[in-house]
């Protein structure tokens, strides 16, 4: 199964030197999951205040600066990985560095509906 | 004459059956709702093809085998109409073509992995209990809503969700490994001792058990103990039993409480007593006690008083020491105060509740105050005890426990 890791946490909550040990650890992470075949994407994120946020509302688009979410986690990165069930994700989720001062939200990627292609 | 009905021999193994049919039926096609609609299958050609050639020698045998086909069956008459799943679908297919294997053991470890599957904590707790009732239990929604004062279709719902939940977050049906046993133990220990509980004491309505729940939970404990003979599993077994065993005495023919210290011990059932001692006798053995292990202790020290005034209050403050030791919570501690007022006399007990009540917790508790009300009451402070009373008669939410608290009120009243 294919599971999003959604990293949530305290952007103002690390050391440079913390962020790159974070980094260096998150990476070592990702070869060994890619060595396993488990590992299909991952990428840290720039802080929020470079989110674009686009709305298309009466057929106009919207385009405004932020989510801005008033929360003091915010999205600092993400994984997907296909593992064999929940129980695996857990274990990986666990492991990963700022699951120890963040959140870790594990999400199910949804199969798509077979859809007939067009030759 | 016509031979023993089949009809009812029928009845007495789907009730003994299908449950179990059902935990395998589960792992073999991961899917609950498929799992539970070939099961219907299964008894349904079961009820026709048994009244021809009789039962069969391995009835769960030939249902599991029967499931499987009826469940290829079901997903292919689907895939006709609508799109089905494909990894449910690959998953059926195999096991077409595969041989379930049937041994005792196997099918008790599928009932396990459906508990820890319930019970798995990406579940809602809320949602884990009747799940578990529902899925192991076999209990309907019906009774799960009745047991837990709930409308029918609000708990479908919540079982629905929890049904939804196991399948698209993929919780897998495993007996967890060795290193997430312990933490994965307690999740599923608490939840059957939640159940115990609530038909051993119904939190709310107007019965006070419901013994229905009460021994599934028993069941439950013992399939636990034979699989994983943790000191903790045999505690709380134990701590049921030695419940349970007070059963018939714990209340009049009319429904009200009759307190430990009044019971006609006469009454309490000395089979089942025997077992929990031996099963608390295990665990202390077997080292490393935990708190189910010493409830279940404290409540062999109360058995083996063959008069209240016999009973060992020394023996049961020490238990309830370790039991604080061991990360205690207000209501131990609020235990431990009567087990010493018992000991040393009502004076001492009453200071410790307080010193609990003074500290802000148990505020809204009733047993805090009727416990207090009635050590005040033995040490004749009426006028205290009536309003320690009565604040309990405020917050109880249950009919024979107000009709208790009622009938102390006026007995006070009388003796004033």
């Amino acid at each position: 199964m294919k599971y999003m890791l959604l990293v949530y946490g305290a952007e103002e909550g690390w050391t440079e030197e913390e962020r790159h040990q974070c980094m260096l650890d998150s990476m070592a992470i990702c070869e060994e999951l890619d060595q396993q075949g488990k590992w299909i994407a991952s990428s840290p994120l720039h802080p929020v205040t470079t989110a674009t946020s686009v709305r298309v509302r009466n057929g106009n688009r919207q385009v405004t600066d932020g989510p801005f979410a008033e929360t003091t986690e915010q999205l600092g990165g993400y994984y997907i990985i296909d593992v064999e069930n929940l129980d695996e994700a857990i274990e990986i989720a666990g492991r990963i560095p700022p699951a120890k001062i963040g959140t870790v939200e594990i999400r199910p990627l949804c199969p798509l509906p077979e859809v007939e292609t067009q030759q | 004459m016509p031979a023993p009905p089949l009809e009812d021999r029928m009845t007495r193994l789907y009730q003994q059956e299908s449950r179990r049919v059902l935990a395998t039926l589960i792992r073999l096609l991961g899917d609950f709702d498929l799992a539970e609609e070939a099961l219907q299958e299964a008894f349904t050609a079961a009820a026709e093809q048994w009244q021809h050639e009789g039962i069969p020698d391995n009835p769960r045998a030939w249902l599991v085998s029967t499931g499987r086909f009826k469940a290829v069956d079901l997903v292919r008459r689907r895939a006709s109409f609508q799109k089905m799943q494909p990894a449910i679908a690959a998953r059926v297919e195999a096991i077409a073509d595969h041989n379930a294997d049937l041994a005792e053991r196997q099918i008790k470890d599928d009932q396990l992995r459906l508990i820890f599957t319930c019970c798995h904590p990406a579940i809602d707790p809320k949602v884990q209990v009747p799940l578990t009732l529902r899925e192991v239990c076999g209990l309907t929604t019906e009774e799960i809503a009745s047991a837990f004062l709930t409308a029918p279709a609000a708990m479908a719902q919540r079982i629905v969700r929890g049904k939804a939940k196991i399948r698209d977050a993929g919780i897998p049906y495993v007996i967890p490994s060795e290193a997430d046993l312990p933490e994965r133990i307690d999740a599923v220990l608490a939840v059957i001792y939640l159940v115990f509980n609530e038909g051993y004491s119904a939190s709310t309505g107007t019965t006070h058990t419901r013994p229905d729940l009460s021994n599934e939970a028993i069941r439950l404990g013992r399939l636990m103990l034979e699989l994983l003979p943790d000191p903790e599993v045999m505690g709380l077994l134990a701590l049921m039993l030695l419940h349970e065993s007070r059963r018939a005495a714990r209340l009049s023919p009319e429904g009200d409480i009759i307190l430990l210290e009044d019971q006609d011990r006469s009454r309490w059932n000395r089979e089942l007593i025997r077992e929990g001692q031996q099963l608390v006798q295990r665990a202390f053995a077997a080292g490393n006690v935990g708190p189910y292990t010493i409830q279940a202790a404290i409540s062999a020290v109360h058995a083996e008083a063959a008069r209240p005034e016999e009973t060992d209050w020394n023996d049961i403050v020490g238990l309830y020491d370790v039991l604080l030791q061991a990360g205690g919570s207000p209501i131990v501690e609020l235990n431990r105060a009567v087990a010493i007022a018992m000991r040393d006399g009502e004076a001492s007990g009453v200071r410790l509740i307080e010193e609990i009540l003074d500290r802000g917790e148990l505020l809204d508790y009733h047993l805090a105050h009727s416990a207090r009300g009635e050590l005040l009451r033995r040490m004749g402070d009426h006028e205290q005890a009536r309003l320690a009373f009565t604040r309990a008669l405020e917050l109880a939410r249950q009919e024979p426990e107000r009709r208790f608290l009622t009938a102390k009120l006026r007995e006070l009243k009388a003796d004033s």
